[in-house]
């Protein structure tokens, strides 16, 4: 192409900003970031500064009990489970999307985005209908002594519903640009359609596929208004950490709420940062690769 | 250069027949036990005792002015954030800078938190007993417990929907076009409006109709900092809980329907603007 | 730090007065209460509110709407703690009206003494909910442990109502030991080993019942067992009254700071009075709470099985009761530590 020598210019390490002859940079960072500390940051901090009077020794003590160490385990491993099966389905989903035609497959590709739609509490309560032992799926797994509902099993189920979406519509747009002359370049070099997918495709959508991973993780860790309907919230077994967060507020306790919160909200952050970096370094990658 | 044949080009594109039964069966049964299942037995439920009553609870004021809540609450919300994730999109794909994960990471922050915690800090910051709370409250200005606060915590859950949109898409594209396009004597905003959103255009749309979407359904953080008043800060969301809490199933999925109803209203509009613009858009997206 | 909090509440308060303008401007004109209830009270005081406000066009000739909020009841005593302006509370408990008065100071402490019988207009118990014919054979609480019954109780750290579901069946098993806390304890211990599912909220626990089909037995105020019967079906279910069981005493007060800053506290007080009249206990009875006034508990004295009756006072009160058995590490919280 013909301005590949304006990227390819070096990097140098101490300025915090490569030049660009594109305008508008201080304008769009200083809005988005105004926006971003007015809704989101100076909120948090209120939230962070909260257990600051109950002493480290106190928070601690707040997120180390038993009780919450379970429920933290609880939702991030159905989180982790629910995304892994989003990202394999989602990522079939959104291919099948994409690139065939059939049948009603305008309403298929409206229905990934009900999850958005529908308020969670009543998914949680529609699932928790079908899945129940005298549901419509759950009666043929009663028999056979598995129980979906009530179990954290339906957790996950929850989960994958409320997070499927993410996967789809973040894979979807970056599959829909991807150029195809690439595969036709890879195909008359040779390659077979399931190598052109590994070599080609997947690298080029990886990133996305990272990210909608890593939402529909961060998304499904924190949710509350479905899991509650069909998790039946027994201690130790099928408690979701938020549901610990609503307990303690039950009991007016504000900062160790927000103790339970800051530690889910640390870990989401990290994990999340982790991902992003990941993704960039794929994304600078291939386009060096290009 | 010959051009090779099409049907050779499409062999080489595309997967063998049974390969691609397989995926679309695969997915589109899981789209079915996942998602259909729980659209059907929403308005079963709904419809369980025939029309009338579906229409009935729908007419009644309580949710109308449900209704018009929320479509405000959304009004409000949606531009606010196509704002943000298009100035943030535009500074996170265009520019190289340090700190560009953090900043990405930070938006998409909203999503991971609880939507328990998201009306929480609000109340915590705004509450009586918050951090800002008692200083506005000398000026009179109340926000947990109004619509104002409703506003907000909508805009929180939906925060990153439409940057998070953008942001891939504007990376795997790249700026060259836009460098080209400036170097080719253009403005900024003659770029943006001529080079970049047309070919975001689609990216931007499922953005917007998934921020509406979120925005609408919310539930969790706007049951926190709403009064939970019948006509007057109680969103659809909230009134389908006390049709429910109420043992009205029928109102309680009838009134969720209609939000469900929403997503296939998403498809008619994006449909129609496929339709209209098909060939601009389609233009842009696949070159 | 306080500048910066003038300068951020600034910039938000622009914003809002901003949004304020869009939103348009609140239509305040007529006198209005706010009575911020908690969740099976729905149905009572959707009635009594009309009555109410006919009662006082009646004797004062002034209009009065009546706006109610319902949820669960220690969330509701949040939400006005952090600023919803009720003008009136009715809650579940008094340990949550408590928390407003020492938490938020916008209620009197001795509001308690204010109204008669501390305060709580009507009563209610807690009663047994089990499938037609009881197949199971549930009487009393005993039988609530046997081998294979599975009961039905929300979760008494988020619910109100569950605590005095957990109060109940230890004051019975107190009762039936002699006064032998350890006793009562392990009965407690084994009760929630029955339990399948621990809701977040009555009406949870209702419709886990009711409508998922699961559990033998629901445990349950007897106006929500009532209310269950007439609205989800008599032919599926049966009321189980047990042998022994708490007054359930649900408290009403005026919001002292809100309802002065509002200029209500004239109506606010006459609308929790007028619960007391013949025609507000009527009211409470027909939405099956049990009445105060004698002559209305004697005309719907059939509608109320009889029952032998303790009361929260049994526990210390519910500041007590709260700190032993419902506060972290309290008797709950070591049923499910694990061993």
């Amino acid at each position: 192409m013909a301005t590949t020598a304006l990227t390819g210019r070096p990097r140098p390490l101490l300025r915090w900003k490569q030049p660009s002859v594109i305008p508008g940079f201080g304008l769009t960072l200083g809005f988005a970031l105004t926006y971003l500390s007015l809704i989101v940051l100076i909120p948090l901090v209120a939230l962070i500064l909260r257990p600051v009077d109950m002493g480290f020794a106190g928070f601690w003590h707040a997120v180390s009990a038993p009780r919450v160490l379970a429920s933290l385990k609880i939702s991030f491993g159905a989180a982790l489970l629910a995304a892994i099966i989003n990202a394999f389905f989602g990522l079939i989903v959104a291919w099948v999307l994409v690139r065939y035609r059939f049948p009603m497959k305008r309403f298929v590709d409206a229905l990934v985005d009900l999850p958005f739609a529908l308020p969670t509490a009543v998914a949680g309560i529609a699932l928790t209908g079908i899945y129940a032992p005298n549901g419509w799926i759950g009666r043929f797994f009663e028999p056979l002594g598995i129980k979906l509902a009530f179990t954290p099993l339906g957790i996950v189920i929850a989960l994958i519903f409320i997070s499927l979406p993410f996967v789809v519509r973040t894979i979807q747009p970056v599959l829909q640009d991807f150029d195809a002359e690439f595969e036709d370049a890879a195909a008359s070099l040779g390659a077979t359609r399931w190598q052109t997918f590994l070599m080609v495709i997947l690298p080029s959508i990886a990133p996305a596929l990272l990210t909608g991973f890593a939402l529909a993780f961060a998304r499904a860790v924190g949710e509350y208004g479905s899991v509650i309907f069909i998790a039946g919230n027994m201690p130790m077994v099928s408690e979701v950490a938020p549901l610990l967060i609503v307990t303690k507020l039950e009991q007016y306790d504000y900062a160790g709420a927000s103790a339970i919160a800051i530690v889910m909200l640390c870990f989401s952050f990290l994990i999340l940062l982790a991902v992003n970096r990941l993704q960039r370094h794929l994304s600078r990658h291939r386009e060096r690769v290009a | 250069m010959i051009r090779r044949i099409s049907p050779a080009t499409l062999n080489v594109r595309s997967e063998p027949a049974w390969l691609r039964i397989l995926l679309i069966a695969v997915s589109v049964s899981f789209i079915v036990v996942m998602l259909v299942l729980p659209l059907i037995s929403v308005f079963t439920e709904a419809l369980a005792k025939g029309f009338a009553p579906y229409l009935a609870t729908i007419a009644d004021s309580d949710a109308l002015a449900a209704i018009r809540l929320t479509l405000l609450v959304a009004v409000i919300a949606v531009p606010l954030n196509l704002v943000f994730g298009l100035c943030a999109a535009w500074a996170v794909a265009k520019f190289d800078f340090r700190g560009k994960s953090l900043l990405i990471t930070l938006i998409d922050l909203p999503f991971s938190v609880s939507p328990v915690i998201s009306g929480l800090i609000y109340v915590l910051l705004f509450g009586a007993r918050g951090w800002l709370g008692p200083v506005l409250d000398e000026y009179g200005i109340k926000i947990i417990f109004t619509v104002t606060g409703l506003v907000l915590a909508t805009i929180f859950v939906t925060f990153p929907f439409i940057a998070r949109e953008l942001i891939p898409l504007m990376l795997e594209q790249g700026s060259e076009e836009e460098e080209a396009a400036i170097s080719l004597g253009a403005g900024g905003l003659q770029t943006f409006l001529r080079v970049t959103l047309p070919n975001v255009a689609w990216g931007l749309l499922y953005g917007v109709l998934l921020c509406n979407a979120r925005a609408m359904g919310e539930f969790g953080a706007v049951s926190v900092v709403s009064g939970h008043i019948r006509g007057k800060t109680n969103t659809v969301p909230l009134h389908v809980e006390i049709l429910y809490n109420e043992y009205d199933f029928v109102g309680a999925f009838a009134v969720a329907s209609l939000l469900a109803l929403l997503a296939l209203v998403t498809l008619v509009c994006k449909s129609l603007l496929e339709w209209k613009f098909g060939d601009r858009l389609a233009g842009g997206a696949k070159h | 730090m306080t500048r910066l909090r003038m300068v951020l509440g600034g910039i938000f308060g622009a914003a809002v007065l901003a949004t304020a303008q869009l939103t348009g401007p609140p239509a305040l004109a007529e006198t209005s209460l706010l009575n911020v209830s908690y969740d099976p009270t729905r149905e009572l005081y959707k009635a009594y509110n009309e009555a109410f406000a006919k009662h006082w066009k009646a004797t004062t000739g002034e209009d009065v709407t009546i706006e109610s909020s319902h949820g669960g009841s220690g969330k509701q005593a949040r939400s006005v703690i952090d600023g919803l302006e009720a003008d009136v509370v009715t809650l579940a408990l008094a340990y949550d009206i408590d928390e407003i008065s020492t938490q938020g100071g916008l209620i009197d402490p001795a509001w308690q003494k204010r109204l008669p019988d501390n305060s709580t207009p009507y009563t209610s118990t807690i009663v047994f909910l089990v499938r037609k014919g009881n197949p199971k054979n549930i009487k009393d609480w005993p039988d609530l442990v046997k081998n294979d019954v599975q009961v039905i109780t929300p979760n008494p750290k988020t619910s109100g109502g569950a605590r005095w579901n957990y109060l109940a069946a230890w004051g019975y098993a107190l009762k039936a030991n002699n006064g032998d806390e350890a006793k009562a304890k392990e009965f407690i211990g084994q009760l929630f080993k029955h339990v399948p599912v621990l809701d977040t909220g009555a009406r949870g626990a209702t419709t886990t019942f009711v409508q998922r089909g699961i559990g033998d037995v629901l445990i349950a105020w007897e106006n929500e067992a009532f209310l269950a019967l007439k609205e989800l079906g008599k032919d599926q279910f049966e009321l189980v009254v047990p042998s022994m069981s708490i007054l359930a005493e649900p408290p009403v007060a005026v919001v002292d700071k809100i309802a002065d800053k509002h200029g209500t506290r004239k109506v606010a007080e006459a609308y929790l009075q007028y619960l007391y009249s013949p025609e507000g206990q009527e009211i409470a009875a027909q939405n099956y709470y049990r009445p105060r006034d004698p002559k209305v508990a004697e005309k719907y004295a059939s509608s109320f099985p009889k029952v032998s009756l303790f009361t929260i006072d049994e526990f210390g009160g519910w500041q007590n009761a709260q700190k032993t058995h419902f506060a972290d590490g309290g008797v709950f919280d070591q049923i499910y530590q694990p061993q």
